[in-house]
């Protein structure tokens, strides 16, 4: 009974230490910008390469040097033959995007308003969304010719469904409430569209662009290297048969720098639009 | 609305609102069942009830923006002179553009009609300066407060001179020293200018302090209970004189509305048992 009891009291007794600092324990988790890392990263591989390249350890027909392709680009641009592979990438791109861009925009906005359009279009962009859309190069080739209309047809379709699906699914998520206000002023329809319905959409349609943006550079590079004299992807295309591999990748950084180029425009062009968010 | 002008020295033009008969069903839920309800002109009734005895889609069907599956309402009387909107909304969530400023929300309520520049901008600060904002009138919603944004929505409904005010908890989202802030100002502008308002809450204390009649709803499907005036002067009900009557009343409410709030979280229990 004795025993008992105090061994009970034993475990209850409080446990007892000196008075310290409440040691902090939340931190983490909270990964911040390091520019620094990000450039030393970048210039680590390069110095690398060109170290590996200058003593001759790698065959320079499998990799050439940074300095080679660096030469390569300068090349391509005193000649003139940069500016004549770009720009006929370029033009085809921006058609390609913008057709396939208004497209997009409207059926998905058709289907995000309006019943019907959603019962023909949900289906329609069910079935021809997972197509890889250079397979439809061919078929594309046959109805418009080789020359520039399949191409940026091809372009076109395949920006236009990551359109659709980024537009109505944000006409979908625009909070029924803030149409529901619009409507309890008696604001007009058309005027709830543009001035509700199509900036709170803002936020999905441009993460549809990235989307979109990528894809036709896929697609680009794709239908360039099947049917085409210029483009940077006929540009590859040769270098790689003729084993120029300086300027093939010369090719992949004019890419690179492209994409990341494009990507800085949607960035601060967010940045600017949807700096209420 | 041009038509309607008000003589001078006379008491303010104002309209009733009459809902007959209102039923709602949402799929195989009865919500609503034979709501009958009248709100007299300069008359502030509160709507209150237990969680989902359909106080809101009530107040839907009176302004106009959710159909009834039965019934009707009809509103009647004198808009006043210069109201571009006579049945006007205050939402719980605010529902403000996140995209525009302060005024830029008042505006959103003005920009269709045809108003010139000058009045427009005359009526967004003169909004603004009725509920304080003035100096936040740059100010986007995410910058402001719970109860900042109330105010916005406060202002864009005065920006249009309603004749009739449907607030739909306006004060549920803020927490309690902000709500009772908020309801003194909203209060003495409803002394100010008194425009017919139909306020539903879940609060006792708001509708207490603020309603000439309380309408009490049933547990679902919302049926009236009960109607209970309010016999004190709104500006006299925050003074201790009136606390005993108003305790009273209270706890008369709260009577009808336990037995009915606590079946109804019973229900929703079982509604949501697997």
């Amino acid at each position: 009974m004795t025993h008992g009891r105090e061994a009970t009291g034993a475990a209850a007794a409080p446990r007892t230490t000196d008075t310290h600092i409440v040691p902090f324990r939340g931190g983490g988790f909270a990964p911040a910008p390091r520019l620094i890392y990000s450039w030393l990263t970048f210039a680590g591989i390069i110095a690398l390469w060109q170290f590996v390249s200058s003593v001759g350890a790698v065959d320079p027909l499998f990799l050439p040097s940074p300095l080679r392709i660096a030469e390569a680009l300068r090349q391509l641009a005193v000649t003139g033959e940069l500016w004549r592979h770009l720009s006929a990438s370029l033009t085809r791109i921006a058609l390609g995007w913008t057709i396939g861009t208004v497209l997009g925009l409207s059926l998905g906005i058709a289907i995000g308003l309006f019943s019907l359009a959603r019962a023909v279009g949900i289906p329609m962009v069910a079935a021809l969304y997972p197509v890889p859309k250079i397979a439809l190069l061919p078929l594309l080739i046959l109805w418009l010719g080789i020359g520039e209309a399949s191409k940026v047809a091809t372009i076109a379709a395949g920006v236009f469904f990551p359109t659709v699906i980024a537009t109505f699914g944000g006409v979908d998520a625009v909070p029924r409430n803030l149409i529901r206000m619009a409507q309890s002023f008696n604001v007009p329809t058309g005027r709830i569209v543009r001035r509700v319905i199509l900036p709170a959409a803002l936020p999905s349609i441009l993460s549809g662009f990235r989307i979109s943006v990528s894809t036709s550079l896929l697609l680009l590079v794709a239908a360039e290297m099947i049917g085409a004299q210029y483009g940077l992807g006929a540009f590859l295309l040769m270098a790689g048969n003729l084993m120029q591999t300086d300027q093939l990748m010369a090719g992949v950084v004019i890419l690179s720098i492209l994409g990341l180029l494009v990507g800085t425009v949607l960035s601060l062009l967010e940045r600017s639009l949807l700096a209420w968010r | 609305m041009g038509e309607f002008s008000a003589e001078p020295g006379l008491s303010e033009p104002a309209m009733h609102l009459r809902a007959e008969a209102i039923g709602h069903r949402y799929d195989d839920l009865t919500v609503l069942e034979n709501v009958d309800l009248d709100v007299g002109e300069g008359e502030f009734l509160a709507v209150i009830g237990p969680s989902g005895c359909g106080k809101s889609t009530l107040l839907g069907i009176m302004g106009g923006i959710l159909a009834p599956t039965s019934g009707r309402v009809l509103v009647g009387g004198t808009a006043p002179p210069r109201s571009l909107n006579p049945l006007t909304y205050i939402f719980q969530d605010f529902a403000l553009l996140p995209w525009r400023t302060a005024a830029g929300n008042v505006a959103f309520a003005l920009e269709h009609h045809a108003l010139s520049t000058a009045e427009r901008d005359a009526r967004v600060a003169d909004a603004l300066v009725r509920t304080g904002l003035t100096e936040f009138a740059d100010a986007l919603p995410k910058q402001l407060s719970g109860g900042m944004r109330q105010r916005v929505g406060i202002a864009r409904a005065l920006a249009v001179n309603p004749a009739v005010l449907l607030m739909d908890e306006p004060l549920s989202a803020l927490d309690a020293q902000t709500r009772e802030l908020l309801m003194e100002d909203f209060l003495a502008l409803w002394l100010d200018q008194r425009v017919t308002v139909v306020y539903v809450t879940h609060n006792l204390a708001e509708a207490l302090r603020l309603a000439d009649r309380i309408c009490v709803l049933s547990r679902r499907p919302g049926r009236i209970k009960d109607i209970v005036p309010v016999p004190i002067p709104q500006h006299e009900r925050a003074g201790p004189a009136a606390q005993m009557d108003l305790a009273a009343i209270g706890e008369r409410l709260w009577a009808m509305i336990r037995a009915e709030a606590q079946t109804a979280e019973r229900e929703v229990l079982h509604d949501a048992r697997p």
